[in-house]
Formats: C-alpha cells, structure tokens, sequence
C-alpha cells in the first residue's frame, strides 16, 4: 500500500494509533514506529477521526466544512500524517 | 516528533509551555534498587526503598495511565528488572495500551527475555552504555557493566529486535568515541540515543570532572546537526541551540509542561532530573493520584506560567536556547532565572566561578539510596596466614 497521499482515494486512521484530545488540537501518537504526531487544529481532528466513514479523503474534509480554498493546506496536513504512518490508505472493500 | 501540521494562533511550543491534559513523556523510576553504583547517577540509586510502590499500587497507577491516555511511560529506576514483579507490571501495561519503554543496564536481558521482547509493539528498551570501549564505560558504570551491556545488546539482536535503544550520556571521557557509539549501535541493529550530563543525584559530586568541555561541547552539537533524527536525545542538548540551528525536538524544558519523574514511593517532581523538595509536585498516593498531581499541584501550575529570563532576556541566543536547562541551573546553585551553567555563550562559567567563590554549597540532591560503600569494620575472623590456607579458623590461636 502507498503512503503517497491521495485526496481521493480511500483513507483511515492507522490501528496501531492512539489518538489523544488537547486544548490546541490532539496528539496522535502511533505503537508501531512509536512517532508521535501534533494536530494544531480542531477541524484536522475531525477531519482524521471521520476518514474511515468517508469514500474518500477529500469527502471527509467537506463534510468537516474544509473550503476549496483551504484544501490545500488540509491536502498536505493529511500527506504529512500519511508519511508517518498515522493515516493509511484503505482497500476498496474497507 | 513531526513538525506542527497547519499554522495556528500560537507556536505548538507554546501550547506546549501552558501544560498538557497528560504528559508527553513521563518517567517512572519503579525502585531505587541497583546492581549497580554509576559515579553520575541521577536518582542517586543502591538500595531499595521500604516504602516503594507495592505490585497493586503500581498496577493502580497503570490503570490511571490508560485512563489520562498516557502513550507510553519511561520506566527507570534503580535497575528497574531487579523488581520480582517487573515483567507482570510491563505485561499489565501493555495490556492496557500503555507502551512502555525501559532503562536497563542489561543484567536481566537474557536470549529468552529478548525472544519475548522482540514479539511486542509496545515494549522498548533502552541499553544504557557510557563509554563505547570498557574501559571508558566501566570507569563510570563499574566493573563488568560494559560486558554486560553488549550480551544484553547481543542477545536483543540475535532476538530480531530491531530498533532498541543504546543510550550513553556523553561525558568528557566518551566525547570523542561518538562515531564508536555510532558504529556499535549499528552493529546491533539499534538506535543511538545521547543525553546531557545533567549535576543531579550523584552526578552533581562528578559534574565538575565528567562533563564535556567547551570544545566538546560545540564538537557534539555539530556531530548531532550532521546526523539529525537518526540520533536521538531525548531534547537534552536544547541550551546548545545558541550556536545556531537548532536541534531536532521541541527545544523547550518540558518540566512540569509535558515531562514529569514519579519516582519508586510515588513521588511527583517535575523532571528526571530535578529530584530535590523544590520541585516536588505530590505524590500519587495521595487524594485524586496522579491525575491531580498532574493537573492541579501549584507548582506544576507555576512553570506553566510565564517564566521570566532574567539575565538571559537580553541576550540574542534566548529563543533558541530558552535559558537552559532548569536542574542543571539548580544543582549548580545558579539563579533559574539567569543562564545555563554550559551556556555556549560562557555565561554560565562566570556564574559558576562566582559561586564557587561565594563559599555557599550548591543544593543538595535529595533523598540518597546509594549503596553504603564506607568501610565496613571486620569483627571477626583474621588474614590467613599463608594464602592456600582455606580454613577460616587457619592462623587463629584460641588465647
């Protein structure tokens, strides 16, 4: 499986991570390669949490209300997540 | 640690510096007890203390892990392994989601306890080393301690387990062997990990003849630069960023914000290294455990607060090195609001001349568990005459 990030494309939180609730946003840390990551940002929060039940990326980003102006910003948000190994990319049937 | 993902009204760094809903890092020393009596031990470790954590109060205090969703704790001790329950307690944790990384000097590291190490997820280990030949090593850690180190090391390898920590805390007799400690670790299929010399415990009666010099100091700095997040430090060179670029991390003191010690009788301090009634937070055994210690002690509260920089506030390099580091100003009798005493401007040395001048002791690290190493008095029995005498009576003649 790529860890190219795809807006586009199927995505979900990866199992092996742990997501924890702050005041500026959330912390993510993941068992596997032990990385812990920072989201600066509530609606990237929602955006990870929601991944799972959208068909693609992009989709969970406009429900959580991202603008197409925004996009971008959130589009390499979710990349770096992807790099980490926080998020992953679902097969078809998931 | 990944970089901030968007921008937002304030640096994560200062987020950070307000206190978070847990600690990032939380170090727990599970006893005082050790095989072993390094020259620098922080927690000045020897002997186990009565009063330390019982198996149920440890898994009670595990539990209240899970629930403040702390992802990992960094158990210590003391040699922790030495604990009869030590590897319940890890299964517990792990049990409950709680990754755990532990310190070890290797004594307990068989080929059979790497088999089960290597099988887990949630379970680091950290092989501590503070030389990359014996003789540097065991001159601070003691005799046999570096051989039992690299069996420890050995038998984590030959178990598959790839990715365990070798963590050497860099002195003026181990600054040149960086590339050697380098070398070993990737022999073994580890990471390397280099830590400050920090004056706390017994490390505070060798910080004079043990630490870098200023010419090693910027030497490492730049070795760290060129070999980025492969090396790890856990943030502890952070006052070295006023030569520059700064390090990979948070660059910022996490005590009391992000880091704290609960140590083996369920003290609270506010960092491994500050082990001294000044920065005793509470304890876990008390009313609300450690939830409250974390979120409610007044002095968690005060360095969560604007700290302010004193003498160093002036100074260009401020932002990058942010003073230093707190235990290290306090266990030097040096103001915590004034700089580091290794700051890479020289500040620090002058303070530090002065204050030796000024005749005023340092504080002392408390408490003390070291292993009583005075003279014992011999009351009975007598040197055998000739030495292939092996009777204990051989010599004596009953008056």
């Amino acid at each position: 499986m790529s860890t190219n990030f795809q807006l586009d494309s199927p995505w979900c939180l990866d199992e092996r991570v742990a997501v924890r609730p702050e005041p500026f946003g959330a912390l993510l840390y993941n068992y596997g390669n032990r990385r812990l990551s920072f989201l600066k940002d509530p609606t990237v929060l929602t955006v990870v949490r929601s991944l799972a039940d959208h068909p693609t990326a992009r989709s969970a980003c406009e429900s959580a209300g991202v603008s197409t102006q925004a996009m971008p910003a959130y589009e390499r948000a979710l990349s770096t997540l992807a790099r980490s190994a926080m998020i992953r990319e679902r097969d078809g049937r998931g | 640690m990944t970089v901030p993902l968007l921008p937002g009204p304030l640096p994560l760094v200062e987020h950070f510096e307000r206190g978070l809903a847990a600690p990032i890092c939380l170090t727990w020393e599970l006893t005082y007890a050790c095989n072993l009596s390094c020259v620098h031990c922080l927690s000045s470790s020897g002997r186990r203390d009565p009063r330390e954590l019982t198996t149920a109060e440890a898994a009670a205090l595990i539990d209240e892990f899970e629930r403040m969703q702390v992802f990992y704790v960094n158990i210590g001790g003391g040699e922790p392994t030495v604990r009869p329950d030590f590897w319940d307690l890890v299964d517990y944790a792990v049990d409950r989601r709680v990754g755990v990384k532990f310190s070890t000097n290797g004594i307990k590291i068989t080929p059979e306890v790497a088999r089960r190490l290597a099988g887990s997820d949630y379970v680091d280990v950290q092989i501590s080393l503070d030389g990359a030949t014996q003789p540097v090593n065991d001159a601070v850690r003691g005799p046999g301690s570096y051989r039992t180190a690299m069996r420890a090391m050995r038998a984590l390898a030959d178990a598959g387990f790839v990715g365990f920590k070798l963590s050497v805390v860099v002195t003026r007799q181990n600054a040149s062997q960086l590339d050697d400690f380098a070398a070993l670790a990737a022999e073994y299929g580890a990471q390397l990990r280099l830590t400050r010399l920090r004056p706390a415990g017994r490390g505070a009666s060798v910080w004079h003849e043990l630490r870098p010099t200023r010419e090693q100091q910027r030497a490492v700095y730049d070795w760290l630069i060129s070999h980025g997040e492969n090396v790890l430090t856990g943030d502890s060179f952070f006052h070295l960023g006023g030569y520059g670029q700064g390090l990979p991390g948070l660059n910022m003191c996490g005590a009391g914000r992000v880091v704290c010690l609960i140590d083996p009788v369920g003290d609270v301090y506010a960092c491994p290294f500050a082990i001294h009634d000044s920065f005793l937070a509470g304890n876990v055994r008390s009313d609300g455990g450690f939830a409250r210690v974390w979120r409610e002690s007044e002095l968690f509260a005060t360095l969560r607060g604007p700290q302010s920089g004193g003498a160093c506030t002036s100074c260009s390099a401020y932002d990058a090195c942010r003073g230093g580091c707190m235990a290290a100003k306090f266990f030097t009798g040096l103001p915590l609001d004034g700089p580091d005493p290794e700051c890479v401007l020289g500040h620090g040395e002058a303070l530090l001349e002065r204050a030796a001048a000024s005749q005023v002791a340092p504080p002392r690290p408390s408490p003390d568990h070291s292993h009583r190493t005075g003279p014992v008095p011999v009351t009975i029995g007598k040197r055998p005459s000739r030495a292939c005498d092996e009777s204990p009576l051989a010599g004596f003649t009953a008056r």
